[in-house]
């Protein structure tokens, strides 16, 4: 069969087992992505997010495990292939950054090690070779003196530094699909802007399919062409990002859009919180999941899930708007 | 213009950088280097800046929960430095701080109503257990939990309300002036506006003072009359919060600023973005002149040579420490 799309998720199911039960991280999720594309994936913490990224990149904690749905990159399957053959997909075809960088660095190596080790393992290159690539790499992601900084340790490298050459290092075979997991999270605001001009021009000059996931809105809205986002494991709502930030049609997306403070508004102009706490995943609550919290529910929001289906220009996991109710009245 | 509770003067807190054998101290690190603030009573006057950039030592050098090296911090009036062990007890009654994390700031061991009357015994503020018991009822009604929880321990509760529990334990003391350091970064995003909400309203209801510190300038702008930003030890700006936003004056604000994403990609996509170049300076060895330069876009030769004072820029009290401020 041809493929249509870069990266295709199917219904897919991932299940954490924890102390406290089984829970399902990730609930249904189907999405796609393709070349040049940059998708958004907006949650909490708990939402599901980080562990749809780990499915796909089959990084999944060992308590976890997919336990139904199919996930296509390119022409193959990914679920059947053997360890040996992912790992060859991964940091080849797709890489993913997270969120720290001084977690996600060995200590012990220096930095241009670490960067050119997937051309060493991969393409088989020599490692003065190698350092070589690191370097330049260093280089395209704005690391200032490149050639001593690739001879450093990652203690030794700034926050914003070190979250570069985990970028350059996720570049170096220049994959075809990027996962950034809260990329810029841990970095200060003005840092953030250098990374996000950076993957932004990664993006362009490279074509390579970015998935965005994050907490800020701010951060899709500028970056992303696509965006989903997720409530309890399950896509609530996805579509263009301008169509959901016009008109969101999910509640959740709705309630948290006017409950951020944000940089156009007045100061002290009201802000409306959301209700109540994240779900607890392990006891969630019956029909919609973010019923408890929605200001919008009706009686048959906490007997009956409803699906994901087109809401105007878009996809909305909501009874209300799905019956032709607008949340921006 | 009303009276100022606060008012700190030259305020330098440094810390010792030591190493060798001997433990010699080699340098210093320049946390607070020269700071001139008022707080006026009842105003939040907004504290941002880069990690590092030594806005959580100030909140805390003005507490007094570090030490200052240099300066004075008149509160209502008198300088609080040089006050000893009685009368700064008689004073700390009427300051109090809120922490970032609130999973690291309560004790694991203690039960919410222990924690909250430890507040109150320690200052002897409460006679009998009936009257301790009701107050730790009161405390909890303020923040919008229900006195039944007096029994359970921080881990029943999730992070938004162990937020209010630390809001609860600050409020213990009565306090005129509460340090506010980034107290909603660390919750969910769905629930940061319940807590700032909060704070507005108990600023209302019991006339707080606050100093509200975070690194989100979207935040502060919401929740600030003034804003005052720092650099590397030093306010480069401060300001009424409208017209800091509509038209700052130091580069570094407008870089700040225009770094903030705004959740609207119309208006993001077509926005001017000062990107900055390089990573903050170090505050152990500061650059001359003005600290911000080795990163600014406007920088010439004069700025290396002087250090630029903080000087009215626009009308009213906008003030700005730059040869060359943004138009």
């Amino acid at each position: 069969m041809a493929f249509s799309h870069l990266l295709e998720l199917e219904n897919v199911h991932t299940e954490l087992s924890l102390a406290e039960g089984t829970l399902r991280a990730v609930d249904g999720v189907s999405l796609t992505i393709d070349a040049g594309e940059t998708l958004g994936i907006v949650g909490e913490s708990g939402s599901g997010k980080s562990m749809t990224a780990l499915s796909i990149m089959r990084l999944l904690p060992r308590s976890g495990r997919i336990v139904e749905g199919s996930i296509r990159f390119k022409d193959r399957v990914l679920s059947d292939l053997s360890e040996d053959e992912m790992e060859a997909i991964r940091g080849t075809e797709m890489a993913m950054i997270f969120q720290d960088p001084m977690t996600s660095l060995n200590p012990v190596y220096r930095t241009g090690w670490q960067v050119g080790e997937p051309l060493r393992i991969h393409r088989h290159v020599r490692s003065g070779e190698a350092i070589a690539t690191a370097t330049d790499l260093f280089q395209q992601v704005g690391i200032p003196d490149a050639r001593s900084r690739v001879r450093h340790f990652p203690h030794m490298l700034s926050g914003g530094m070190r979250q570069r050459a985990m970028i350059a290092m996720g570049l170096s075979m220049s994959p075809s699909l990027l996962i950034a997991d809260e990329p810029t999270t841990a970095l200060d605001v003005t840092i953030q802007a250098q990374i996000l001009d950076l993957l932004r021009r990664l993006n362009r000059e490279y074509g390579t399919a970015t998935i965005l996931i994050t907490h800020n809105l701010g951060v899709v809205a500028g970056m992303c062409d696509r965006v989903i986002v997720m409530y309890a494991g399950r896509i609530v709502e996805q579509g263009r990002t301008e169509d959901v930030f016009s008109h969101p049609e999910h509640p959740y997306t709705w309630s948290l859009l006017r409950s951020i403070p944000r940089l156009d508004a007045e100061p002290h102009e009201p802000l409306t919180p959301i209700e109540g706490s994240p779900p607890d995943m392990v006891h969630l609550p019956a029909g919609c999941k973010f019923q408890p919290r929605c200001p919008f529910a009706v009686a048959r929001c906490s007997r009956e899930e409803p699906s994901l289906l087109q809401v105007r220009d878009q996809l909305a996991r909501c009874w209300v708007t799905q019956a032709g109710t607008e949340l921006n009245a | 213009m009303p009276e100022p509770l606060i008012e700190v003067r030259g305020l330098k807190t440094w810390f010792p950088v030591r190493s060798g054998v001997i433990s010699r101290v080699t340098g210093h690190v320049r946390a607070v280097d020269g700071v001139d603030l008022t707080i006026s009573q009842g105003e939040t006057l907004g504290l941002v800046g880069e990690s590092g950039c030594g806005k959580s030592t100030l909140g805390r050098s003005i507490l007094r929960l570090v030490e200052p090296t240099a300066g004075e911090v008149y509160f209502r009036g008198k300088n609080i430095l040089r006050l000893r062990r009685g009368g700064m007890r008689r004073i700390r009654r009427e300051m109090a701080i809120i922490f970032q994390d609130p999973f690291a700031s309560l004790d694991p061991r203690q039960t919410v109503g222990d924690i909250l009357g430890e507040a109150l015994d320690i200052h002897r503020l409460t006679s009998t257990r009936r009257r301790r018991a009701q107050r730790i009822a009161e405390l909890l009604g303020l923040v919008g939990l229900s006195s039944d929880l007096a029994g359970r321990y921080p881990h029943e509760f999730s992070g938004g309300q162990r937020q209010r529990i630390g809001i609860a334990r600050a409020l213990a003391v009565e306090p005129l002036f509460i340090v506010c350091d980034e107290p909603i970064s660390a919750l969910d995003v769905s629930i940061q506006a319940q807590i700032i909400n909060l704070l507005e309203h108990l600023q209302e209801q019991l006339h707080l003072t606050y100093l509200f510190i975070a690194h989100d300038l979207s935040v502060v702008k919401h929740i600030s009359d003034r804003v005052a930003v720092m650099y590397v030890g030093k306010v480069v700006e401060v300001s009424p919060a409208g017209d800091l936003y509509r038209r700052p004056r130091h580069p570094y604000t407008g870089s700040l600023l225009s770094a903030i994403p705004i959740p609207d990609p119309r208006l993001e996509r077509s926005r001017e973005r000062i990107i900055l170049k390089g990573d903050v300076a170090s505050a152990l060895d500061p650059p001359s002149g003005c600290r911000f330069r080795t990163r600014c876009f406007k920088a010439q030769p004069r700025c290396a040579e002087s250090e630029p004072p903080l000087d009215t820029v626009n009308q009213g009290d906008h003030q700005a420490a730059c040869y060359y401020p943004l138009a």
